[in-house]
């Protein structure tokens, strides 16, 4: 009786092992030599930059992390696309739960403490946007006693307060798009961010023709690609970003994502010089 | 990590941010609505009993609507609808603080009208604690609706009601951190600053914050568990 059990036991523990190893082997040989994909963090929130509708992706920083990651040999269904938000970025490379981050990350001090950047790929400056018939709005200087909108705990709204205009009234949202929802209603005078970003908004159909970016860009953010400390991906993504440039694909990019909004990047800093990897 | 470090980095924290007068914007929208959710509380509690069928109806229309709707949804109406849709001014548009005023004023409407459906629901229960006979002995003497519930129903309601409307006055006090969203410099607003600018303590920027709630909740959860012993109308 006992001998007959042990055997059965034993037999049904070898169909089990046979049938694990063998659904194994199936895994292994369909994803091909490259790994189980790459996950990327991107903005869900940013038109013309970063947008999930649905299940789709899309913006410029989207189709640049396409083309790399591409470049690093991972098909676009190999790719898991991961939210972002600024907040949180440090945190999601130093937990690897991202392996890089294309979401308008701008190359600081005191991130490139944290975590690794390669790139960059793209420079922005702070600008503002206001309504197509605005005229008295040229730049920075000219926002005394106006009413300007940005986002919470933005570097950018503080900077036009202590820099430049300090009777300046802010209304801090959580995010752009109620910004740019009061700019178009008429009740904010201007929208302040990275000139990228406002071109995306001004670039919807829902915007199109009622905004423009002032265009008087007076900070440079070189957005880069965040990566985990010592990641070996960072020569490869320079690689790849120097093709992006030298093939056309950079421009390209650029205007299906912010061509509809009339906007000209600062044309001295673009494409970028790209960094050495440490 | 270095403890000592880490402490230091906190502690500088506070020559950079002032988190007491974040805290301070707390505690005044807490007060302001408080007030204002308890007059518009009254008011809506007083007519989900009134003998007027479409008065009744009314309110009973506004605790379930106003109830069922999510805060954030409410504050951010209350500034992207009221405010800057439709022009709603509740500031001197002159005055150099004009949104600063408009924003906290907005908050202060949209957290009134919020919380005021649970004081009324809150209040509701404290009149059903008083026994109808003592209704109906007050309108046998003549008083009328309004003045038996002033002069009889309502004084006992309230300390009836104490302990409920303890706790909506304790989750209006954690709610105020909504306002953030249209821009009212409270906590809420000031630890997402923290937060982006400090990751370094983000931790130790979490715990200050929950701290920071604990210290001003705490004594009114006590506050009101005895005010609620010591007013309870013995019958």
């Amino acid at each position: 009786m006992r001998t007959r059990l042990t055997v059965a036991t034993l037999a049904a523990a070898t169909l089990l092992l046979s049938a694990c190893s063998s659904g194994s082997t199936d895994d292994s040989s369909s994803d091909a030599g490259s790994g189980d994909g790459i996950t990327i963090g991107i903005k869900f929130d940013q038109p013309g930059l970063g947008l999930k509708e649905g299940n789709t992706y899309s913006g410029f920083d989207v189709d640049v992390a396409r083309y790399v990651a591409d470049k690093l040999g991972y098909s676009e269904d190999q790719i898991t696309w991961m939210e972002s938000p600024s907040s949180q970025r440090e945190t999601l490379l130093e937990n690897g739960q991202v392996d890089m981050i294309f979401a308008t990350y701008s190359i600081t001090d005191e991130r490139d403490q944290k975590v690794d950047f390669a790139g960059p790929y793209f420079v922005a400056g702070q600008d503002l946007l206001v309504a197509v018939d605005n005229t008295d709005i040229t730049g920075p200087d000219t926002l005394g006693g106006k009413l300007l909108c940005s986002v919470t705990g933005s570097t950018s709204a503080t900077r036009i307060k202590d820099n430049y205009a300090e009777d300046v009234q802010l209304q801090e949202f959580d995010g752009y798009s109620e910004c740019v929802e009061a700019l178009a209603a008429g009740s904010i005078d201007a929208v302040t961010t990275d000139d990228i970003i406002l071109a995306g908004f001004a670039a919807q159909p829902a915007f199109a023709g009622s905004l423009k970016v002032v265009g008087n860009p007076f900070s440079e953010e070189n957005y880069g690609v965040g990566i985990p400390t010592g990641s070996e991906l960072c020569q490869p993504i320079q690689d790849a970003l120097t093709e992006m440039f030298d093939d056309g694909t950079w421009q390209e990019l650029l205007d299906k994502n912010v061509g509809d909004a009339d906007y000209t990047p600062n044309a001295d800093l673009n494409p970028p010089t790209l960094r050495e990897c440490a | 990590m270095d403890i000592g470090q880490y402490i230091d980095d906190f502690t500088s924290l506070f020559s950079q941010y002032d988190v007491l007068a974040a805290f301070r914007m707390t505690i005044a929208l807490t007060l302001a609505s408080a007030v204002g959710s308890l007059l518009i509380g009254t008011v809506v509690a007083i007519m989900r009993v009134s003998p007027i069928d479409s008065l009744r109806g009314a309110g009973a229309l506004y605790v379930n609507i106003v109830r069922n709707t999510p805060l954030t949804l409410i504050i951010v109406f209350c500034s992207l609808g009221l405010f800057y849709s439709m022009g709603l001014q509740l500031a001197d548009r002159e005055s150099p603080t004009f949104l600063a005023d408009q924003n906290f004023r907005l908050a202060v409407l949209g957290l009134s009208v919020y919380h005021a459906a649970f004081a009324a629901e809150a209040l509701r229960s404290g009149i059903n604690t008083v026994p109808k006979g003592q209704v109906e002995a007050a309108r046998s003497i003549g008083l009328g609706f309004l003045q038996s519930m002033r002069i009889v129903v309502l004084p006992q309601a309230f300390r009836g009601a104490i302990a409920p409307l303890g706790n909506t006055l304790i989750a209006l006090t954690k709610n105020t951190t909504v306002a953030s969203a249209i821009g009212v410099a409270e906590a809420a607003a000031l630890m997402k600053v923290m937060i982006e600018f400090r990751p370094d303590v983000i931790i130790a920027i979490f715990l200050l914050f929950a701290l920071g709630f604990v210290v001003i909740v705490l004594p009114t959860g006590v506050l009101f568990t005895w005010l609620s012993r010591r007013l309870a109308v013995v019958r």
